[in-house]
């Protein structure tokens, strides 16, 4: 199965005309994503580099291609509108890449599109190996098998992943959710996600300082994954509070948000936390062997 | 962007919260023309980003031109003493000269973001005057608390609740929900992160003041108000930031600790753990540094410099996985940057894998750079480097 995304999934892209937007799209395709179309204001009617339709509005797009998904490249003052663009004109899952949307417009758009699975903003997308990817993973380093991988982060996420195929631990989905304070879609969700796909036997959570998204994981791995094998990692172990490195939602406020809470929170749910990412592939295989015995 | 208490209550007038009477003040002569021409005992709070500014004696009051003058100088010789998060203190260019209230409570109520259920929540506590981590750790149950749907936005019945379930003075009833509702009205029409009056004042006249103001704006929303631009030009820098913004880097993307393992990686997550690595290789970080994506020989070049000439750094390690960014452009980066620079030349420790890292790495050993394995091994060898240089 995997989970959000698969062969089947049609996809147009908001922003297709853009430098971002068309680049990506080319290697989505080549990716073997079925992307459907997509969508930029003005240029309607005519056909996009790699030849697809282009719309002027979601509606349209949707109404042509019976397109459910969404990836967005449009500059951060306009993805706020976007999002609700797509949301009302039917997208049942959106993909935000934009960096820098202001907080209080993702605040809004996630509040107000139930029924929406937003992935993002300031995410890398996410990957079924195999089927399909949306967004701006680089597809080679992937393979496909049974771990699925969440992560806040980009190119953290590709080491780790890295390290997994050469290990041959392939993956069913990995999902980047984004390094912001608000995001449409949390580890909880896609875990939730995870728990209920029959191609996801193991996960890894890739964490970060900031904000209490990893606590909450490890209270829903302690209620519903007990048995799973999964293996954590937290970056930013040495981050200084008060101050956001990279991510604006990596941020050590006060008490709030340290490495030290996040790596408690998840041993006290059995979860083994990494303590550098080239440890993942060994303990999750420890986990994965002991799960079965 | 956090903004200056003068600033914050200037966003308070706009919105209809009452505050003291004030006047901004850029020099000592000012305060003194100022009181001379208001008679009365008058409050002179320094402005800066800091905390703390009671303790460190940079809140006085004052009477009369001799007396503002003498004062302000005072206040404003020395800056503010330097504490974990301000190692270098910071400097007092201006004063905030306010009306002197009489206080009979002091409460405590904010809007900021909340990450769990990505509402606004709306606090309330009856302890003012006070951190309000303070208050959490001590008296967590005293926190009224509110998560405001966006949808619908705030009603009165929200202060009403709050004003009831934190058990505030019954002099502040009537006043609150009205206040609350101009601090939702702030908070959405300028897309704040945070704010904060701490303390809210009861007066002996019963009256409810606003006598500080912390606002925090989002920095990706400041296109939406152009306005303060010139606000952003009088906010002490910090130099951090100072030094990502002209090496072209984003605000966020350059922090210094101090040690001698400079580091560079692409993407927020990997340069944080590639400052994990460096620890955990036994070695003391120098920086934290998101060269982000496209890393070409300029954009390479300036964060050497960058680390080279602002870090005690003894050696620089870079580590680059390529998913979008090319290993080979990154090579060739690496190698027109050390060309190039006129800055002083520390070992190189690179890692480049993923995307053409074969290529990569031929471009570096062509030009006399081996390249390292793996993130770990780039780790314990800049390590190694840094405790025998």
């Amino acid at each position: 199965m995997s989970i959000y995304l698969d062969k089947n999934s049609k996809v147009i892209v908001q922003g297709i005309t853009g430098g971002e937007g068309s680049y990506h799209t080319g290697r989505m395709l080549a990716y073997g994503t079925q992307i459907v179309g997509g969508v930029t204001p003005g240029k309607g009617g005519q056909k996009s580099e790699h030849g697809l339709p282009v719309f002027n509005t979601v509606r349209e797009a949707v109404e042509a291609t019976g397109a459910t998904h969404t990836c967005i490249f449009v500059p951060p003052p306009f993805a706020g509108d976007a999002l609700f663009e797509a949301y009302e004109a039917g997208i049942s899952f959106a993909v935000c890449i934009t960096e820098g949307v202001p907080v209080h417009d993702v605040m809004r758009v996630v509040g107000a599109t139930p029924g929406m699975q937003i992935i993002g903003p300031n995410c890398p997308g996410l990957i079924s190996p195999g089927k399909a990817s949306v967004g701006i993973m680089p597809g080679h380093i992937f393979k496909q098998g049974n771990v699925g991988l969440i992560s806040r982060s980009g190119t953290l996420t590709y080491e780790v992943v890295d390290g997994l195929t050469r290990a041959g631990l392939g993956q069913s989905t990995c999902v980047g959710i984004g390094g912001d304070p608000i995001i449409g879609t949390t580890f909880v969700d896609c875990l939730r996600a995870f728990a209920n796909d029959e191609e996801t036997k193991a996960i890894v959570v890739c964490g970060e300082i900031g904000g209490s998204d990893e606590e909450d994981a490890a209270a829903f791995i302690a209620e519903h994954l007990r048995g799973t094998p999964i293996i954590a990692f937290i970056g930013g172990r040495n981050a200084p509070p008060g101050k956001s490195l990279g991510h604006a939602g990596a941020i050590i406020s006060g008490n709030f948000g340290t490495p030290e809470s996040k790596i408690a929170a998840f041993k006290q749910a059995g979860v083994p936390v990494a303590e550098r990412p080239s440890e993942i592939p060994a303990l999750l295989k420890k986990s994965m062997s002991s799960g079965n015995s | 962007m956090n903004l200056m208490e003068y600033q914050g209550k200037e966003l308070f007038r706009r919105s209809g919260i009452p505050i003291p009477r004030s006047q901004h003040c850029t020099t000592p002569e000012a305060v003194g023309d100022f009181l001379a021409e208001n008679p009365g005992e008058w409050v002179l709070k320094a402005q800066v980003l800091m905390g703390g500014r009671g303790k460190a004696g940079k809140i006085k009051f004052a009477a009369g031109r001799e007396q503002g003058i003498a004062l302000a100088r005072e206040i404003m010789a020395t800056p503010m003493p330097p504490n974990r998060q301000n190692p270098n203190g910071e400097a007092i260019n201006s004063l905030l000269v306010e009306e002197k209230l009489s206080i009979a409570k002091e409460a405590y109520c904010a809007i900021t973001v909340d990450r769990t259920t990505k509402r606004p929540v709306a606090m309330v506590s009856k302890y003012g005057g006070m951190e309000i981590e303070e208050v959490a750790h001590e008296h967590p149950e005293s926190i009224a608390k509110f998560f405001i749907d966006t949808a619908i936005g705030y009603s009165p019945f929200i202060g009403r609740e709050l004003a009831f379930g934190s058990d505030l003075d019954p002099g502040y009833r009537k006043q609150l929900p009205a206040i609350l509702a101009s601090l939702y009205k702030l908070f959405f029409e300028y897309g704040a992160k945070l704010v904060e009056i701490n303390p809210l004042a009861l007066t002996t006249d019963g009256r409810v003041i606003a006598s500080d103001a912390k606002v925090e704006l989002d920095d990706d929303a400041l296109f939406k108000h152009k306005e303060f631009a010139e606000w952003h030009a009088v906010l002490p820098l910090d130099e951090d930031e100072q030094l990502a913004t002209e090496a072209g880097l984003g605000i966020r993307n350059f922090r210094r600790f101090g040690g001698t393992v400079g580091t560079m990686a692409n993407g927020a997550g990997l340069a944080m753990a590639t400052m994990d690595a460096v620890k955990f290789a036994g070695g003391e970080i120098a920086n934290f540094l998101d060269v982000g994506g496209g890393a070409n020989a300029e954009r390479v070049r300036k964060c050497y410099e960058l680390v080279v000439n602002h870090t005690p750094a003894k050696v620089f390690f870079i580590n680059i996985f390529g998913g979008i960014t090319r290993g080979d452009e990154v090579a060739k980066g690496i190698v027109e940057a050390l060309r190039t620079t006129t800055s002083r030349k520390v070992p190189l420790v690179i890692r480049l894998t993923g995307t053409n890292e074969e290529q990569g790495r031929k471009i570096l050993a062509e030009a006399g750079m081996t390249p390292v394995e793996t993130m770990d091994e780039g780790a314990a060898q800049a390590v190694r480097i840094a405790a025998g240089a």
